[in-house]
């Protein structure tokens, strides 16, 4: 079972969809109840991956091999390190969520709705665990379709926009990508005599810098546009605010994550040296920093409260972006727990702001105001929520940032200075945000007969909250799976990195020593 | 002297296939006009069907002969008729293509006629007839074969273009499709004639030796070039010669056209790589620079103009000008990627665009002609089946992965990166981009319109069985397509 627990993680959403096409969508709620028991089970299959991943072991685990197409040099290649187990387990989870969360929000073509959902994990979680790259393509390509009609289907007003926007966009970068891997491909073919698709057979092709920053341009439109890097961004706003509340938090927690374990698994163990050309290095920092506070800035003058969330998914996937390119074991390690951590608070906002779009049906920040009152139990997991977007100490996000910060410093201390404003900002918009909606005397009459959260609103929440807990307060877990796998890309983008840091008796590994709280405090503020 | 010194036993075997197409295309015009003999009551058409049935299964035999005979004899090529009929691995290839798409339009015409009100035995004739001539276009190796091959198609294909007498559109589409046909139709053989005139013969391979003596730039090369060239143009469909393709394809029954922008391309391509890797081989320094502005400025247009169409049949007509493009993308690439590439394009795009226009077929009912996005508009709320097969199809004529239409524009894009073609590729896979935009067009009116009319799709059980295969061929190909790879790149040779 353990050989082929990857292949039964990818396949039970899959089978999931198989039955539930032979589920008669008159019946509703038999669908419903379908689809929830498939994506709990895709959780729940997903589980022993935790319990038998071996944290410190070296390469990938729990590899499956088989040739697929071999005139191509295609392979069913798939196994994971500790960045994919984090994003495969925020996968899953968020998969779960969402489809708990639409519940009573889809009310018409639920079925298909349901079969797009279960499509969409499957694609996700392939794109988490290929190791090979036409598979990781095919999987990369899978995701725009059911994507383009969660939202131009079950969206809001401009979702045709919105949805072909969408498509556009990450179609137009993916190509594009592909004329690079196909690069790469040749390129190894001609060093090596066959054709292979496998990641670990193309890390050996040796390309000129030149070749190489070609290369990495190809995979860069394609990866910047998902996660989205500015000025790639404008596709977001629109998809998430037209989307339904299960599709924006898919797209926030999950589907963006794809571009930056794109940069992450294939730019920089393939490219090391057009990822550490300072050219290259330069303009992807600046690009983040500016996405952090256009992002924030831009946050903070939005009426509608989804986009103002959207636009702070720019600002907090400027982090990610900006750790990943501090290359050193800090800023990466530290980029992928926030993406776990933007996973699970930008998806905790999006929910929230389902939660009282169903109650409502308007996003507009002024037609909100004192929630609190009527809404107890909502007014708490949403500051829950916010706080851990913000960044307050004992919350995910915090740590995340701060090791981010830690490893941006680092590598520039330039960079830290203009990233840290984004924190500020951060805290700035989600705050006002807080207050103009949930404090207060309730101004707007409507808002009195709201009821507040029942029993399956706030279940849940509760697991996403527990997490972000969990790494708020103790994430060492966190970084003792992230070492390995973030060693082995550091140590293959600047060969003796570790060597000099031993030399120069700096400690070697991520170790993020929680701050005292004043800094922290000064930080979220 | 001996009677048969002309046409002996192998030459016979090089036929068979178009003999066998021939003979029953005959006796279904015979069978038509004396049905009354055999039959009493009202007329009985199934027969008809079964007639080019029978015929296919013949030329499937032939083939399936011809390719057993070359493995076994382990050779690569069987001459016939002194070198005028070539059996090769390709020419095979192309001719399978055909089977399949003949078949199946034949089948899928059945009940469409019957709405039109057209039916008539010719027509079935006509698709053999055509289909002969196919068979000469991807088998010949002669000047003079070949073009008698064009001719039988193309003249095919005049008629059935217009088989809706009493439709405005079809006779109009027929007429420009006559007109600028014949004009095309000159200019190849001019260029024919010059290529004659430098040879001495018509044979490709003694041509092919000829110009190879020549230098690419020579004048008459050239001259022979350019007019073969713009007869080649025409035939697939390329800019700037394309503009016929979409008025006959939307003025002819939906049927026709699907046989006409598969069939008949696939065979033009055939047609197209013979004179292009045959003869004018040598002259590539010539025509690689044409050959590259041609198939720009067709991706372009093809896909430029098709974002604004509001007809199906006529989007996809634009969209079937675009894939000329990326087909010849393929030949300016040149390397054996290229060429299996164009291979396992053709061969893709026969099942994703066969089943699309199917998809169209099915639309036309009593006194709807169904070929506007509206008409489409709901369809998943009619019949979900059709629907999603649709949307198979569409995004495997876009390109997207794990469809067969992915598999075709990767070994495009692979071949022009293998041949350092990098501006071509990034201009080829940006096109996608585009044509995603107005393939989704349909799906949007398909998914998430409202249906504008209720009545139910015409559907009878051979077009279900013709759809679903195509689309089971669309997604079997995509996800596993290792043995249509072999196919096509076993067919290789020239």
């Amino acid at each position: 079972m353990d050989q082929h627990l990857l292949s039964i993680i990818l396949l039970t959403p899959l089978a999931g969809l198989l039955v539930l096409i032979f589920l008669p969508s008159s019946n509703k709620n038999l669908v419903r109840v379908w689809a929830n028991l498939a994506s709990l089970a895709g959780f729940l299959v997903s589980i022993p991956l935790v319990l038998r991943f071996q944290t410190g072991a070296p390469g990938f685990q729990f590899v499956e091999r088989a040739d697929w197409i071999p005139s191509l040099g295609a392979h069913y290649m798939i196994g994971i390190d500790g960045i994919s187990l984090l994003l495969v387990m925020l996968t899953t989870l968020m998969g779960f969520i969402a489809t708990l969360c639409s519940w009573s929000a889809i009310q018409d073509r639920v079925k298909e709705y349901y079969a797009m959902f279960l499509l969409l994990q499957t694609g996700m979680i392939g794109v988490f665990i290929s190791l090979d790259f036409f598979l990781f393509y095919i999987f990369w390509e899978l995701v725009l379709v059911p994507m383009y009609f969660i939202i131009g289907v079950w969206g809001g007003p401009r979702k045709l926009y919105a949805a072909i926007k969408f498509f556009l966009y990450t179609l137009a970068g993916s190509v594009l990508m592909l004329l690079g891997i196909l690069t790469l491909y040749f390129q190894h073919y001609q060093q090596f005599g066959f054709y292979t698709f496998e990641i670990s057979e193309l890390m050996k092709t040796s390309m000129s810098l030149g070749m190489q920053q070609w290369v990495f341009w190809a995979f860069f439109l394609g990866f910047a546009i998902k996660v989205p890097m500015f000025p790639f961004h404008t596709w977001l706003p629109d998809a998430h605010v037209e989307a339904p509340t299960a599709g924006s938090v898919i797209l926030a927690a999950v589907l963006l994550k794809m571009g930056t374990y794109g940069f992450l698994r294939f730019s920089l163990p393939l490219l090391p040296a057009a990822s550490v050309d300072q050219t290259i290095v330069q303009i992807l920092a600046i690009l983040s920093i500016i996405g952090i506070i256009y992002g924030a800035l831009v946050s903070l003058m939005q009426q509608d409260w989804k986009k103002l969330v959207a636009y702070s998914s720019v600002s907090h996937l400027g982090f990610c972006t900006l750790g990943i390119f501090s290359l050193n074991p800090n800023g990466i390690a530290g980029s992928v727990l926030q993406q776990i951590n933007h996973g699970i608070s930008t998806g905790m906002l999006f929910l929230v702001i389902g939660v009282i779009y169903e109650r409502r049906h308007t996003r507009e920040i002024a037609e909100y105001g004192g929630l609190a009152h009527v809404m107890p139990k909502f007014a708490i997991i949403f500051a829950i929520a916010m706080l851990s977007s913000a960044g307050l100490p004992l919350l995910n996000g915090f740590v995340g940032e701060f090791t981010i910060l830690q490893g941006a410093f680092e590598a520039n201390r330039a960079w830290a200075a203009f990233a840290v404003t984004g924190v500020i900002f951060g805290a700035a918009y989600l705050l006002w945000l807080y207050q103009r909606t949930m404090l207060g005397q309730v101004t707007n009459g409507k808002n009195l007969v709201l009821r507040d959260m029942n029993f399956r609103e706030v279940a849940y929440f509760l697991p996403l909250i527990a997490w972000a807990v969990w790494i708020g307060v103790y994430p060492k877990p966190y970084f003792d799976v992230l070492q390995k796998p973030v060693a082995e890309i550091v140590e293959r983008v600047r060969p003796g990195y570790f060597g000099e840091r031993q030399r120069a008796n700096l400690s070697p590994l991520p170790t993020p020593q929680p701050p005292p709280p004043a800094v922290a405090a000064g930080g979220a503020q | 002297m001996n009677p048969f010194q002309y046409y002996t036993s192998t030459d016979h075997f090089t036929i068979i296939p178009a003999l066998m197409l021939a003979l029953f295309g005959c006796a279904i015009l015979l069978f038509d006009a004396f049905e009354a003999f055999f039959f009493t009551g009202p007329r009985q058409r199934r027969w008809l069907l079964f007639f080019v049935v029978l015929g296919e299964v013949g030329a499937g035999w032939g083939l399936y002969k011809q390719q057993a005979w070359l493995a076994a004899n382990n050779v690569s090529e069987l001459a016939g008729f002194q070198g005028s009929v070539m059996v090769d691995g390709f020419g095979i290839f192309f001719n399978w293509i055909f089977v399949i798409a003949a078949l199946i339009v034949a089948i899928v015409s059945y009940k469409y006629l019957e709405i039109a009100g057209e039916h008539h035995g010719e027509y079935y004739s006509l698709i053999l007839f055509a289909q002969c001539g196919m068979y000469f276009l991807a088998s010949g190796t002669d000047l003079i074969t070949l073009f008698i091959g064009l001719e039988l198609m193309a003249l095919s294909f005049y008629v059935m273009v217009g088989f809706l007498r009493t439709d405005k559109r079809s006779n109009e589409a027929a007429m420009k499709y006559l007109l600028l046909g014949a004009f095309s139709t000159g200019f190849l053989v001019y260029g024919f004639s010059v290529m004659y005139g430098v040879a001495g013969s018509t044979k490709l391979d003694q041509i092919a030796a000829k110009f190879r003596e020549l230098p690419a730039w020579d004048a008459v090369v050239v001259l022979a070039l350019v007019t073969t060239a713009v007869g080649l143009f025409f035939k697939v469909s390329a800019a700037p010669f394309h503009m016929w393709a979409p008025d006959a394809y939307e003025g002819a029954p939906t049927t026709v056209t699907a046989y006409l922008s598969v069939a008949s391309k696939a065979a033009s391509i055939a047609f197209l790589l013979r004179i292009f890797l045959g003869p004018l081989e040598s002259a590539r320094p010539a025509w690689e620079p044409l050959l590259s502005a041609v198939a720009v400025v067709t991706l372009t247009l093809g896909n430029l103009a098709a974002i604004n169409q509001t007809n199906i049949k006529r989007l996809l007509a634009y969209s079937s000008i675009s894939h000329a493009g990326y087909m010849l993308l393929g030949l300016i690439a040149g390397n054996d990627t290229g060429i299996t590439g164009i291979k396992v394009y053709i061969l893709v795009y026969t099942f994703m665009n066969l089943g699309a226009f199917l998809v169209v077929v099915a639309l036309r009912r009593q006194n709807i002609i169904g070929e506007d996005l509206d008409d489409i508009a709901g369809l998943m709320h009619k019949s979900p089946g059709y629907a999603v097969l649709m949307l198979i199809f569409l995004l495997s004529l876009a390109g997207i992965p794990p469809t067969a239409g992915f598999l075709g524009k990767y070994y495009i894009f692979l071949a022009l990166i293998q041949t350092g073609h990098y501006t071509l590729a990034v201009v080829a896979t940006l096109y996608v981009a585009v044509a995603i935009y107005y393939y989704f067009k349909i799906v949007r009116s398909m998914f998430i319109k409202e249906p504008t009319e209720k009545a139910p799709l015409a559907t009878s059980f051979g077009l279900q069985l013709a759809v679903v295969a195509s689309g089971a061929m669309t997604l079997a190909i995509g996800i596993y397509p290792e043995p249509f790879l072999r196919l096509a790149s076993a067919a290789l040779v020239r």
